[in-house]
C-alpha cells in the first residue's frame, strides 16, 4: 500500500518509519495483525494449490497425475499447512490482533513484544516445516495426524516437520497468554464483561484452549521425535509402550484445536449478523457463555476420534455421550443467530452472505459430526471420504467462510478503501456452489464406502469424484475472483471512511484507518456492543 | 499490575523448599523400589503433585499472588487432571 495516497494520518504512516523493518520489528498490534494475515493467506493459497492437485489426481480412477507416494506426501502437507499454518493462527493472529485491542478500548495488547515474538516463532516454525518438504528423504507422508507406529518408522522427513509444528505451538500458547491478559487487564473504563463484543468473548475462550491444550501437543510431538531418534519405545507395544496412548495425547490437543479454528469464526459471525440485520444480537449472554461452554466441553471429547482404535468400550460410551453434549452450546449459538435475523432489516452485502452461508455450512458440518460422534454409525464411516467432507464443511464452510466474511467486513477499515460489491457477490456465489459440489460429493462417497487417503478407487466411485473435482475448480475460480476484487479494492477502490456498515462496537468509532495508538483519548464505554440506538445508528 | 506488592522470599525459606524437594526426590526413588502393585502409580503421582505444589507455591510465588491468578492456575491444573483422568476411562477398562 502507498501511504502517501491515504486520506489522513494513520498507523500506516504516523510513526514516520518505513520499509520492511518497520513491519517485521513493529510491536503495533495492527501491523502484527497484518503480518499474520498475509503470512496465513500465503500459506493458505499454497495449501489450496495442493488440495486442487489432490482433487485432480482423484478425478479419474487409477494414476492421473501422481503416484501413491506423492499423493501421501501431498495430503500430509496440505493438512499440516491448512491446520497449523493457516486456520489455527489465522483468526487469533490476524483478526484477533487487528480488532480485539480496539474493540476493548485498549491501545495495544498487554505484551506487545511477546506478540511480535509470537509471529517470529510462527514464521520460524513455518520455515522449518517448508524446509522439511525439500530436505532429508522426502516430505512427510503420515497425514497431518502423525499417527504412530507409521510416523516413528517411515523414512520420510517427519522429525523436522514435527519440530516445526512444535515451534508453532509455542507461538500459539504465547498469543493465548497475551490475549487472556489483555482482556482481563486492558479493558477500557465501562467495558464490563457483559459489554464485551462477542468476537472478544470468542477469542477469550479460544485463548484458554490455546494455553491449556497446546502444551500437550508439544509434549506429544517431542515424544515422537524421541521415539524416532532414541527409540524410547513409549508407543511400541512390543517394548511395553502403548500406541493408542499416542492417539489420546494427540487428540487431547487436536480436538480442542478444532475449537481454536471455529470459536473465533463464531465470534465473527456474531459481529456481522446483528450489524447487517440492524438488530441487537439475540441472547447476548447465552452466545458469550456458550463460547466458554464449547471450549470447556469440547476439550473433553477427543476420544470420538478413536472409536475404532481398540480403546475400551467404557471410554467409547463416555466420549460418545460427551460429544453429544457439545452440540448443545453449538445449537444455542445457531438458534440465537437465526433469532437475530428474525424480523431484522437484512442487508445482503458480502460479509453478510458469507455469514449466512456459515450458518448453513456449519450446521451441515455439525450435524454430520453427530453421525461421527455416535459410535455405531462412526464405525461405518470411519476413515472414509465422509470424514473429509464433514471436516471441510465445519472448517472450510464454517471457519473459512467466516474468514472471508471477516476480510470483507474489517479489512476496508484498515485500508480506508473498499472492494466492489458486485464482483464480491459473484465470487461468493461461485464459492458457495463450488464448495457444496466438492464436499457434498465426498460425504456421499464416504457413505458408499470410499476410504480417505487412497489415491485410487473402484470405478463405481468415478462419477462423484469427477463432480467433486469440477466443483473444486469452481470453488478455486471463485476464490481467485474474491481475492482480486478485494485487494484491488483495498489498494485502489472507493474511499471507506466513517461507519458505513453501521457497527456499534468500538472499532467503528475510531478513525479510518486507525492511528497507531488507536484512540485519541481513552474511551469510556456507556453502552453494549450491539446497542445501535444509543450510538445513533439508524 | 501492581509491582509494589511484589513479595520477596527469604533465602532460608527458598533453601528449605529446595532441600524438601531433594528429600521428596529421594522418597520417589525409594517408593519405586517397593512392591505396591497398582498403588505404585498413585504413590508416584502423589509425591510428584506435592513437589510441583511446592514449586508453584514458593518458586513461582503463587502463595503470595492474588485470588485471580491462583484461580487461573487452578483451572489449568484441573484441566490437566481431567485430561489424565479421562484417559483412564480407556486404560483401566481396556
Amino acid at each position: 500500500m502507498n501511504p502517501q495516497k491515504l486520506p489522513q494520518s494513520s498507523f500506516w504512516n504516523d510513526t514516520g518509519k518505513t520499509g520492511i523493518t518497520s513491519w517485521i520489528f513493529s510491536t503495533d498490534h495492527k501491523r502484527i495483525g497484518l503480518l499474520y494475515f498475509y503470512s496465513v493467506l500465503g500459506f493458505f493459497l499454497i495449501a489450496v494449490c495442493l488440495g486442487l492437485l489432490l482433487r485432480i489426481e482423484l478425478m479419474a480412477p487409477g494414476r492421473t497425475i501422481m503416484g501413491p507416494q506423492t499423493y501421501n506426501a501431498l495430503f500430509t502437507v496440505h493438512g499440516v499447512i491448512m491446520v497449523f499454518l493457516f486456520i489455527i493462527p489465522g483468526f487469533p493472529g490476524a483478526f484477533g490482533n487487528l480488532i480485539m485491542p480496539i474493540q476493548i478500548g485498549a491501545r495495544d495488547v498487554a505484551f506487545p513484544r511477546l506478540n511480535l515474538f509470537s509471529w517470529w516463532l510462527y514464521m520460524l516454525g513455518a520455515v522449518i516445516i517448508i524446509t522439511a518438504l525439500f530436505t532429508g528423504s522426502g516430505p512427510p507422508d503420515t497425514g497431518w495426524t502423525f499417527y504412530v507406529p507409521f510416523s516413528t518408522r517411515t523414512g520420510t522427513n517427519v522429525s523436522l516437520a514435527v519440530f516445526g509444528v512444535f515451534i508453532i505451538g509455542f507461538s500459539s500458547i504465547l498469543t493465548g497468554l497475551n490475549f487472556v491478559t489483555t482482556i482481563h487487564r486492558l479493558r477500557a473504563e465501562g467495558m464490563t464483561w457483559t459489554r464485551l463484543p462477542l468476537f472478544v468473548w470468542s477469542l477469550y475462550a479460544t485463548a484458554w484452549v490455546q494455553i491449556l491444550a497446546t502444551p500437550i501437543l508439544g509434549i506429544t510431538l517431542a515424544l515422537v521425535i524421541a521415539e524416532r531418534m532414541l527409540g524410547t519405545g513409549l508407543f511400541d507395544a512390543a517394548r511395553g509402550g502403548d500406541p493408542i496412548m499416542y492417539q489420546h495425547l494427540f487428540w487431547i490437543y487436536s480436538h480442542p484445536a478444532v475449537y481454536i479454528m471455529i470459536l473465533p469464526a463464531m465470534g465473527v459471525i456474531s459481529e456481522i449478523i446483528p450489524v447487517f440485520s440492524r438488530k441487537p444480537v439475540f441472547g447476548y449472554k447465552m452466545i458469550a457463555f456458550s463460547s466458554v461452554a464449547i471450549a470447556a466441553a469440547g476439550s473433553l471429547v477427543w476420544g470420538h476420534h478413536m472409536f475404532t482404535s481398540g480403546m475400551s468400550d467404557t471410554a467409547v460410551l463416555v466420549f460418545s455421550f460427551l460429544t453429544f453434549v457439545v452440540a448443545i452450546p453449538s445449537a444455542i449459538k445457531v438458534f440465537n443467530w437465526v433469532s437475530t435475523l428474525y424480523k431484522g432489516s437484512i442487508s445482503l452485502e458480502a460479509p453478510m452472505l458469507f455469514a449466512l452461508s456459515f450458518l448453513l455450512l456449519f450446521s451441515i458440518g455439525g450435524l454430520t459430526g453427530l453421525i461421527l460422534g455416535a459410535a455405531a454409525t462412526d464405525i461405518h464411516v470411519h476413515d472414509t471420504q465422509f470424514v473429509v467432507g464433514h471436516f471441510h464443511y465445519v472448517i472450510f464452510g464454517g471457519s473459512g467462510f467466516a474468514f472471508f466474511g471477516a476480510m470483507h467486513y474489517w479489512l476496508p477499515k484498515f485500508y480506508g478503501r473498499r472492494y466492489k460489491e458486485k464482483p464480491a457477490l459473484i465470487a461468493w456465489s461461485m464459492m458457495f456452489v463450488g464448495f457444496n459440489i466438492t464436499y457434498f460429493c465426498m460425504m456421499v462417497l464416504g457413505m458408499k464406502g470410499m476410504p480417505r487417503r487412497y489415491y485410487d478407487y473402484l470405478p463405481e466411485f468415478a462419477p462423484l469424484n469427477l463432480a467433486s473435482t469440477l466443483g473444486s475448480w469452481l470453488l478455486a475460480l471463485g476464490l481467485i475472483l474474491l481475492l482480486v476484487n478485494l485487494f484491488r479494492g483495498l489498494l485502489r477502490g472507493e474511499p471507506f471512511s466513517g461507519n458505513p456498515w453501521g457497527g456499534a462496537t468500538l472499532e467503528w468509532s475510531v478513525a479510518t484507518p486507525p492511528p497507531t495508538e488507536n484512540f485519541e483519548e481513552e474511551p469510556v464505554v456507556t453502552h453494549g456492543p450491539y446497542d445501535f440506538k444509543s450510538t445513533g445508528i439508524p | 499490575m501492581n509491582d509494589t506488592n511484589h513479595h520477596i522470599i527469604s533465602y532460608t525459606k527458598l533453601t528449605s523448599v529446595w532441600l524438601t524437594l531433594l528429600a521428596l526426590t529421594g522418597l520417589t526413588i525409594w517408593v519405586s523400589g517397593l512392591d505396591l502393585g497398582v498403588n505404585r502409580v498413585w504413590g508416584a503421582l502423589a509425591i510428584a503433585s506435592l513437589k510441583s505444589g511446592l514449586v508453584i507455591a514458593f518458586f513461582m510465588h503463587m502463595k503470595y499472588e492474588d485470588k485471580l491468578l491462583r484461580w487461573l492456575l487452578f483451572v489449568a491444573l484441573l484441566t490437566l487432571a481431567i485430561f489424565i483422568g479421562f484417559t483412564f476411562f480407556d486404560v483401566l477398562y481396556r
